[in-house]
């Protein structure tokens, strides 16, 4: 399965889809990156005159690489034209370590902890292009093919 | 295994996702895991899995679907158990 085909799946459009390209993914384990843009709509906001991206947008663009993308990938056998999964982030715990300013890069990197009765579970890491740690945590969703 | 050992068994791995205090203190047999628990479907997941861990055994997506309260559950453990 390639990378634009997982990306075609997702449920996400601009200015909500944080996943640029997937570089690896397999059955235990996936990396994808994307670069925040300049003028995305929360910097105007977050915060006053100082753009920063937020810890929840964070947090969204691990689950759309690390949980959602993974996710499309483990059930790939089971999709047909007419059916999408259906999903829903169930839990998160979430440690932040630097700042993501705009036009950064972020490495998301996920591992499969368990997969069973439609319910993903993955240990998700950010990383900045100097390799730095930004985030890590636990991110858990259901998944299911209708 | 006695009925009551074994809701004794189940109560501490329930607990920890329940959100209805209330009912789970008044846990019977007729508990519902999710209209009177008030738990959802990722952490009924959990509970599947600790439960899995507590008696060693193996349980399927037929047994998951089936297992909505505490009656239900204790049945799909006691079969479980005694194959």
């Amino acid at each position: 399965m390639e990378a634009e085909e997982i990306i075609a799946l997702l449920p996400y459009q601009s200015p909500f889809l944080f996943v640029d390209d997937i570089v690896a993914v397999s059955e235990n384990q996936i990396t994808g990156h994307y670069t925040f843009k300049e003028d995305e709509f929360f910097y105007e906001g977050h915060f006053k005159d100082n753009p920063i991206t937020p810890g929840v947008i964070l947090t969204e663009c691990m689950a759309q690489i690390g949980l959602v993308c993974l996710g499309m990938y483990l059930v790939k056998d089971e999709l047909s034209n007419s059916q999408k999964p259906q999903i829903a982030l169930t839990s998160h715990q979430m440690d932040f370590y630097l700042p993501v300013l705009p036009g950064q890069k972020v490495i998301v990197h996920s591992e499969k902890e368990v997969f069973r009765f439609n319910k993903l579970k993955c240990k998700v890491k950010m990383l900045n292009e100097k390799e730095e740690l930004i985030a890590r945590g636990v991110i858990s969703g259901m998944l299911k093919v209708k | 295994m006695k009925k009551e050992e074994l809701i004794a068994k189940l109560k501490p791995i329930i607990e920890p996702y329940v959100q209805d205090a209330e009912a789970f203190k008044n846990l019977s047999e007729d508990t519902d895991f999710v209209n009177d628990l008030k738990i959802n479907s990722a952490n009924l997941v959990d509970i599947i899995l600790d439960i899995e861990d507590e008696f060693d055994i193996r349980l399927e997506n037929e047994d998951m679907e089936q297992m909505l309260d505490v009656k239900s559950a204790m049945s799909i453990v006691t079969t479980k158990i005694s194959k």
